[in-house]
């Protein structure tokens, strides 16, 4: 059982709810991107979305986009970012999932990239650019490894298709709430609660939703349904305003937004 | 029929390159795609629908012409153009776009979205959305909106929208990003034509499959006028679309000798060039995989070009499989080459190449340099080059 397995077991047990925020590796640099992990995790967050900073992200808007850019602007090294996590991982309980690039992980090497993220003490990985039909090679290697490859599920998935990813995913199902890209939305389609309660007939994985939930309502529409909530672009906004203010003060309104919307799980 | 010509496999892969790295979002459309094309293709209306087109709109079959007073200036083999730049809006792109958009006709989607680089694909996609009646956005880098301005002018005049692209490097390569994002939220009523034989399958195919009409008629000109195939063809490699339609119809025959040029730049240092077939490695971007210029971390690296066509960090698919099974060889023309060549063909024949083509220009006249006079060499003149005049003249410090 991965950290991720063993905390949706806790969770389930509790009836409680997982809530995910997502930070980007590297902005506006390591150090405080550790600091948010810890100040977060203190604040209640169940298991973190680790962003590693990408060229190319073809599903993120522009928050996510605009934070991978400032990082990669630095010089951000993924050796760099597996040191930071392995400084955070001992004393932070709180799962933490890379999500990254296909690109990244072929290039360091599938097994390599497993192993190195294991050690520094990250649970698993999403790769949104590696559907599951092309999956199987990293997939393999993440069970040997005892590392989850969560996959996403979304509202143009089929029926048949969404059945044939389930089984090949480990740790929890990525719903993804919306055709399109990261990014705060005002409103979030109706037709989420049913998708999800029907996938949920489906398989015995934990379902989180992710994109686009960023206020109090959205996670009281998606909680009943859902296992977790992934909140990214909300954060990495207000994470990004420590590119120009106080870091103590950034950290409080993060902290604070991130109350906020554990009230309402 | 060798393996060389039987690809892709239904995954998308041309030997271990190709495939299908998206978001999961893009799947059904994808597969949707890939459905409607395998029907399209067994459809002789759809085969013949494009055909006249091809004929009655573009002005195809496009010539073989002779660069006589280039051959006997270089004084080694004969050379030929194949005259894609007389084709209408001026390139091969509107191969391509003409049959996309029958695809996006029979797909009954309204929209339709693409990237450019040069703004020869933009203006051919615009043309076939008028021509076909479809809402058309184009995404374009603010770099290359700057170099290719009269291109941008004749999109908007042909009814499209330009949306310019401010991130990265805003150059091809932004501006695919950006039209995947539209795509990942529009996907249920749009259709993106992607200009080159880059992405996630089946684009590869689909765009190789179209421009193939380029090699076909190549193969039975050179027959008909000369008595037989060429012994060398050269075309320029950016993504690689017109080279991979004039290359295809010739993979099996191996009397021909075939040869990709890259953008060289201003040198062969990272960031100096694009051209990952010969100085890149296999990796990942935008949907397949394929050679490309990244850093040790996978993070696509920048590259330059003085061709905004060329100007992209990875290469199709084929091309990488073509590369590694030894059937193409691949080389680079540097900037300075490349407007020399630009200025030779214009003098000598009265055509002004594209600067892409000036690549393949450039390295034809080498080759058939070295080579005797009863020899054939074959170029693919892919687009005219009025669209650089502009671009040139700033190069030159001259007044435009």
């Amino acid at each position: 059982m991965s950290a991720i397995d063993t905390l949706f077991q806790n969770l389930r047990s509790e009836n409680r709810k997982a809530f995910m925020p997502f930070v980007t590796a590297g902005d506006p640099d390591l150090d405080f991107t550790a600091a948010v992990l810890r100040h977060l995790a203190e604040r209640g967050s169940s298991m973190f979305e680790l962003g590693i900073p990408y060229s190319d992200p073809v599903a993120d808007g522009p928050v996510i986009q605009a934070s991978f850019s400032r990082a990669l602007d630095k010089k951000i090294r993924l050796e760099k970012i597996f040191d930071m996590v392995s400084t955070v991982t001992p004393d932070v309980s709180a799962p933490i999932v890379s999500m990254l690039s296909y690109s990244i992980v072929y290039r360091r090497g599938l097994e390599n990239y497993v192993k190195a993220a294991k050690a520094a003490g990250i649970a698993g990985a999403i790769v949104p650019d590696l559907p599951a039909d092309e999956s199987g090679e990293l997939a393999e290697i993440c069970r040997r490894e005892d590392f989850s490859l969560v996959q996403l599920i979304t509202p143009t998935t089929t029926p048949d298709r969404a059945r044939q990813i389930a089984d090949q995913t480990t740790g929890f199902i990525y719903y993804v709430s919306v055709t399109g890209i990261t990014g705060e939305r005002t409103e979030l389609p109706p037709e989420i609660v049913d998708n999800v309660s029907w996938l949920r007939e489906q398989t015995e994985l934990p379902i989180c939703i992710g994109f686009g939930i960023s206020r109090p309502e959205h996670i009281r529409m998606l909680s009943p349904v859902a296992d977790g909530l992934i909140v990214g672009s909300a954060i990495v906004r207000r994470i990004a305003e420590a590119n120009s203010k106080p870091r103590q003060e950034v950290l409080d309104d993060v902290g604070n937004y991130v109350t906020e919307l554990l009230s309402a799980l | 029929m060798s393996s060389v010509s039987q690809v892709p496999n239904d995954a998308g892969r041309f030997g271990k390159f190709g495939g299908r790295y998206m978001p999961e979002t893009l799947a059904r459309a994808l597969d949707e795609l890939t459905d409607e094309y395998s029907k399209a293709r067994q459809d002789e209306d759809f085969r013949e629908t494009l055909a006249e087109l091809y004929h009655q709109y573009v002005g195809r079959p496009s010539p073989l012409y002779h660069a006589e007073r280039l051959s006997k200036q270089v004084g080694g083999a004969q050379i030929y153009l194949k005259r894609e730049d007389l084709n209408h809006t001026g390139a091969h792109k509107i191969n391509n776009t003409l049959g996309q958009a029958l695809l996006t006709l029979r797909m009954g989607k309204p929209r339709v979205i693409a990237e450019t680089g040069a703004g020869q694909h933009g203006v051919a996609t615009a043309t076939a959305c008028a021509r076909f009646g479809f809402e058309c956005v184009i995404y374009m880098g603010e770099e290359d909106i700057r170099r290719q301005r009269p291109n941008v002018f004749s999109m908007k005049l042909l009814g499209a929208e330009v949306r310019p692209v401010t991130t990265g490097s805003r150059t091809l390569r932004d501006a695919v990003n950006e039209a995947f994002r539209d795509w990942m939220s529009s996907v249920d009523s749009t259709h993106y034509c992607l200009g080159s034989v880059v992405g996630p399958h089946p684009f590869p195919q689909i765009v190789r499959d179209f421009q193939s009409v380029i090699g076909r008629e190549t193969r039975e000109q050179s027959i008909e006028q000369l008595g037989r195939l060429p012994d060398l063809i050269v075309a320029c490699v950016g993504g690689g679309s017109n080279a991979a339609g004039m290359f295809y119809p010739f993979i099996e025959d191996e009397s021909v000798e075939l040869m990709g040029v890259e953008a060289g730049g201003r040198s062969s240092n990272l960031g100096d060039h694009a051209a990952p077939l010969c100085f890149g490695e296999p990796g990942i971007l935008h949907g397949s995989f394929s050679y490309v210029m990244q850093d040790e971390d996978g993070q696509t690296a920048d590259v330059h070009s003085i061709s905004a066509g060329l100007d992209y960090p990875g290469t199709g698919p084929e091309h990488s499989f073509w590369k590694d099974v030894g059937r193409v060889s691949y080389t680079q023309a540097q900037d300075a080459e490349v407007l020399e060549a630009f200025d030779r063909l214009a003098k000598t024949e009265g055509i002004l190449p594209a600067l892409e083509s000036s690549h393949a220009v450039a390295r034809a006249i080498d080759m058939a340099a070295k080579r005797t006079p009863d020899e054939i060499v074959v170029v693919c003149l892919s687009g005219r080059g009025d669209k650089d005049a502009a671009e040139i003249a700033l190069l030159r410090g001259e007044e435009f």
